[in-house]
Formats: C-alpha cells, structure tokens, sequence
C-alpha cells in the first residue's frame, strides 16, 4: 500500500461519508464527510498563507474535532503538522514552535495572548489562525468562514507527497533542558497504522477511545488506525481522563471496543471507576503502552475486565510501536516480573547489540536497535545527537539505538531490562531528568540541582529532586512546586524535595545519583 | 469546619508534601493550580475524603472550583455531611 496518512481519510470519506467519524463525549460528533471537507477548508486556508509541501504548521489546540480536521488539513498541504501540548507552560511551547519554524499555528482564543507574546519574545513572526471561544459550530468552522470572509481563499487540491516525506514532528523530553523533535514520515505512520489493522483486524463497527494528547505518540494509532477502517474515534479529553467515574460511564455508554492507554489511566479506571456499575461487554481490545504496567496493578484492572484481549506495545516516539506481547488470559498467580516487551511488529527489524555495537548472544543483556520503515528520520535539526543514536551497517541499513536495554527469551520475546540513561516513563511520558535538573536550576535561591525516579508500588515512578540552596535559605516546598508549575510540563513536577548542603560526587567529580538514591 | 481542615491539612502534608512546614499551608493555599495536587494525588485526596468522612463525591464535585484549597474542601466535606 503506498497511501499517504491523510489518504487513509479520504478514502473512508468516500466509503463511509454518513457514518459518524469522531466524537466529543457530551458535545459534538463529525461524520466523514463533514470531517473530510472541513480538512479541506484548512487545507485552502493553508496554502493561500502561503504553506507548501515540505513546510511545518503548528497545532496549539486541545484535543478535540478541530485538532483532527486541522492535522488532516495540514497534511493535506503536503506539509508537517506539529502537535504542542496546550497544557505545557507557554514559554515551552513557543520554544518548540519556533525550534523547527512553524509556519502557520492554528490555536485557540484563550490561548492565543500568552502565545503571541512568547512568540515575540523569541521574534518569530509565523501567522496565527485563532478558533473562537464562542460559536454556534465547530469554532474551527467559524474561524474559516471569518478568515474567508476577510479574504477568499482559492480551493486547491490535497498534496501527496512522497512516503519519506515529514508528516509530523513529536517533541519530547530533551536532556539538556530543551525538547527535541522526534520526525516521523508518511512512511512511518502508514506501515505502522497497516500493522495495526493485521493484528487487531478493526472493522467500521469499532469503536476507539483516544486518550493521549495529540502530541504523544499513541495519537497516532488513536487517529488513523480508525480512521483508515470507518471506525469511531472518542476523543477523551484532559478533563475527562482525571474523573474516572465519568470516564467509566463514557467507555460504557459509547460502547467502546478497543481501549488503548497508558497503563496509569487503566489503574485510575479500575481504582476509582466503581466499574461493577456499568456494562463493558463490548471492549474487546485492552491495549496499553509507554510504561511497565506494574503486575498488582494489572492484576485489578484484569480482574474487573476480564474478557477482552489485553496486549503491551512497546517502542520509544522515535520508532512508535516496536515490539509487542499479548497477555495470556491466566498469568501464574506466583508471576512477580512485569510482562515482556514481545517480539518485533512487521514494519520494523530489531537487534540487540553489546557495547561495542556486536550482536549479543542469544539470552545476553543488550541494546536494543531498530531499523526499518518505522522509525525516524532524525531529530530536527540536531545533527550531533543524530550521529549518535544512528548506526549505519555494511549494507547501508540505518539502525535507531533506543538506549533500551533488553534480552531476547526464545520463547516470550524480547525482556525489558531498563536505560542506558537517565530517561524515564512517568504516567506514560517520558521525561529526561535532565530537563527536570535545568528547569529547577534557574530558580534565584538554588545553588546546585540532581534529579532522581524512585519505583514506586503503588504509581509506577516517583520523581525526587534534591536541591542545595544558596546561603542555607530553606525553601517552601509548596513555592518550589509552583516555580516547577511555571517551568515544566505538569507531569514533570517532582513529587519529593529533598535538601543538602552539597550534592554527593563520584571520584570523577560527576554527581553520584546512586548515593542520592540511597538516601532517598 | 476547622476540624475538618485540620484531619485533611495533616493527610495533605504527610502525603504529598513531606518535610514541609506546616504552617506554609494555609486554608487558602492553592492546592491544583500551585502543582501541590496533580490528578492521582486528587484522586487519592478524593477516597481519602470518602473514607474518612463517609461520604459520596461525584465526579463534577472533585474539580479546582470545589476542591482548590482546604477551605473549599472543609465547605464540600460539611455540605455532604448529614445536618
């Protein structure tokens, strides 16, 4: 198949043109033809602000059925669409929109102000097309038929460009306190959505509930693997993904059949969901990813859930879903270790390889790599960090290395061991605590910063900073919490402080966060 | 009411805000807004507040606007209770 990621929609418009396509619990739906031509009208729009093939445009908006028409506008253009979380602070979020030179954002009304006044501190002019709080339609609508109005946008026709070109840039976590651009091709989104749809053989009676943001890397089987089979897709937003009793009762009401999550919202359902008072016969696939899912935890949502199939996908933004593992219907109640990571999907190659970059034997603890039509094309424009995580082979064959340390087990698949670095899941997100560390260094009174993940039973991970304080000061940790709110994603916010007169140091000099967590 | 605030002040701090002063966490100290509650931590905040005082809290009840500082907890908490 060679189609391009918004081909997938535009053929299910015109197999299922009335079939209802997305929809916001509680609000609205779109039906596919609706949703087709509404990418249509942003794609017009677009291109008469001057977008071209190879151009990247900027999605500051939460998710919603605007943020789908406006993705599948974008790549219509031929050009990539950048997802930014409009829950991030807006310094960050600007940074990564002016990192890789959108030229155009679409945004919201209340977010536009702090948008526009972040975009000029760092003088970047793109334009801004801003949706209306206000409207009797989709706001998204209502902004085309102003900006229409004010000044007539030609139609053109829906570019499909080459499967190597961008689709669309992830940001993520970035260890020297900066994000970085995860870039991914038509290519890689479309063999993984194919993979998809060979394993869990979704059908137009499906129906998908989204619950990551769009910036996230589980957007993407969220947005096209329905859409590419005439699915229903429920956006699950922000709010209503912290109210698990109202998510219960959505999941049940909207008849959805395949879940996909982190394993933390699962746990959140099945604590807080009070799920024994709604019907989930219809959920047939439980599929979850971006973190371990801790087996005392699974063990509660399984035994609530019982009957669907429940599988781990496995792979870091840079290659999407790598491996995957089903979980047996019946785990042996003495199993304590957390599942495998499984075997590779059929759009990429995987290996493991030692230190100096050999395969291991078979059953050796290794670093898993990948090669193959899933994975990245680079991170935008960071060419030193490119050629270190790329291995190029004999045969030309460029291979990602994931800094996953894993063993290959003959019979279950590939075992995750752990990081080559100081990367962690959190939630789902990955966080360089790097990042954390650079933030928490610009606050006036701290004088030296290390940040450590503590396994925790009960949340997965626990994130510690240890701080050194100028002049001895001691800080409110309430007022540390708020400086971290006002630097760093939410879900970045360390859970624990902990304060030293001085960060202990290796005999290299280097911080030695095996003493910190220690006494952690 | 102040007893009320006192019983969730102590879970709060012990909970989430270990080593902290106590008294750098007044009754109209932000609790979301300020990262001290993120959504797992209001959940746990949540079936503390069932258990402990017996009562049932719907989900449109455990948002900023009725839960965002001790204060308005100690308000929700005595509006469940039976008079």
């Amino acid at each position: 198949m060679s189609d391009t990621l918004h081909a997938l929609l535009d053929r299910s418009a015109s197999l299922h043109a009335d079939r209802i396509a997305v929809v916001e619990p509680h609000g609205r739906a779109i039906t596919y033809r609706a949703l087709a031509e509404l990418s249509d009208r942003v794609r017009d729009r677009l291109r008469h602000l001057g977008v071209q093939p190879g151009d990247r445009v900027g999605v500051y908006m939460h998710k919603s059925i605007d943020s789908v028409a406006s993705i599948f506008g974008i790549l219509k253009t031929g050009a990539a669409y950048v997802p930014v979380d409009p829950e991030a602070p807006a310094p960050r979020c600007a940074y990564t929109l002016n990192d890789c030179s959108v030229k155009v954002i679409l945004t919201e009304e209340k977010l536009e102000a702090a948008l526009r006044s972040e975009l000029a501190t760092l003088g970047a002019t793109p334009s801004v097309l801003v949706t209306p709080m206000e409207c009797h339609s989709f706001p998204l609508a209502a902004m085309l038929d102003r900006e229409q109005a004010r000044d007539r946008a030609p139609v053109s026709e829906t570019i499909h460009p080459s499967l190597d070109e961008l689709a669309y840039i992830l940001y993520t976590s970035g260890s020297t306190g900066k994000p970085k651009g995860v870039m991914l091709s038509h290519r890689a989104g479309t063999s993984y959505v194919h993979w998809c749809s060979d394993v869990f053989t979704p059908t137009e009676n499906d129906t998908f509930s989204s619950h990551a943001p769009f910036h996230f890397d589980l957007s993407i089987l969220d947005i096209y693997v329905p859409l590419k089979h005439g699915a229903r897709l429920v956006l699950i937003g922000e709010a209503l993904g912290k109210e698990p009793l109202a998510l219960a009762q959505v999941i049940a009401d909207q008849k959805i059949t395949v879940w996909y999550s982190v394993p933390s919202i699962l746990n959140f359902l099945a604590t807080y969901g009070k799920l024994d008072r709604h019907d989930f016969s219809a959920l047939r696939l439980v599929l979850f990813a971006g973190e371990v899912f801790p087996l005392p935890q699974y063990r509660v949502v399984r035994a609530q859930l019982s009957h669907p199939r429940y599988f781990n996908l496995f792979g870091p933004t840079e290659t999407n879903v790598c491996t995957y593992y089903e979980v047996p219907q019946t785990l042996a109640p003495e199993r304590t270790e957390p599942f495998p990571i499984g075997r590779s999907t059929t759009n990429v190659v995987c290996r493991v390889i030692d230190m100096d970059g050999s395969d291991v034997t078979s059953g050796d603890e290794g670093e898993l790599i990948v090669s193959g039509d899933g994975i990245m094309q680079g991170y935008w424009n960071l060419p030193e960090t490119n050629a270190r995580v790329f291995i190029t082979d004999a045969d030309g064959t460029r291979w990602y290395r994931t800094g996953d340390l894993v063993v290959e087990d003959p019979k279950e698949g590939f075992i995750f061991h752990g990081r080559r670095d100081r990367m962690v899941k959190r939630r789902g997100y990955r966080i360089e605590l790097g990042e954390i560390e650079s933030g928490l260094a610009t606050h006036p009174a701290v004088r030296e910063v290390a940040v450590i993940a503590l396994t925790d039973p009960d949340v997965g991970v626990r994130i510690k900073a240890f701080l050194s304080v100028k002049n001895g000061e001691r800080l409110s940790l309430i007022q540390l919490k708020q400086f971290s709110m006002e630097k760093l994603p939410k879900y970045m916010v360390p859970d624990l402080f902990g304060f030293v007169d001085g960060l202990p140091r290796t005999s290299t000099d280097k911080i030695d966060y095996q003493a910190l967590k220690a006494q952690a | 009411m102040e007893d009320t605030i006192r019983t969730v002040k102590e879970f709060i701090l012990e909970r989430f805000l270990p080593g902290e002063d106590p008294a750098a966490l007044t009754p109209t100290t932000p609790l979301m807004s300020s990262g001290i509650l993120d959504s797992l931590a209001t959940l746990e905040l949540v079936s503390f507040l069932e258990e402990r005082f017996k009562i049932e809290l719907a989900a449109h009840e455990t948002d900023a606007s009725r839960m965002g500082t001790l204060a308005d907890i100690a308000k929700l908490v005595q509006s469940k209770r039976p008079a």
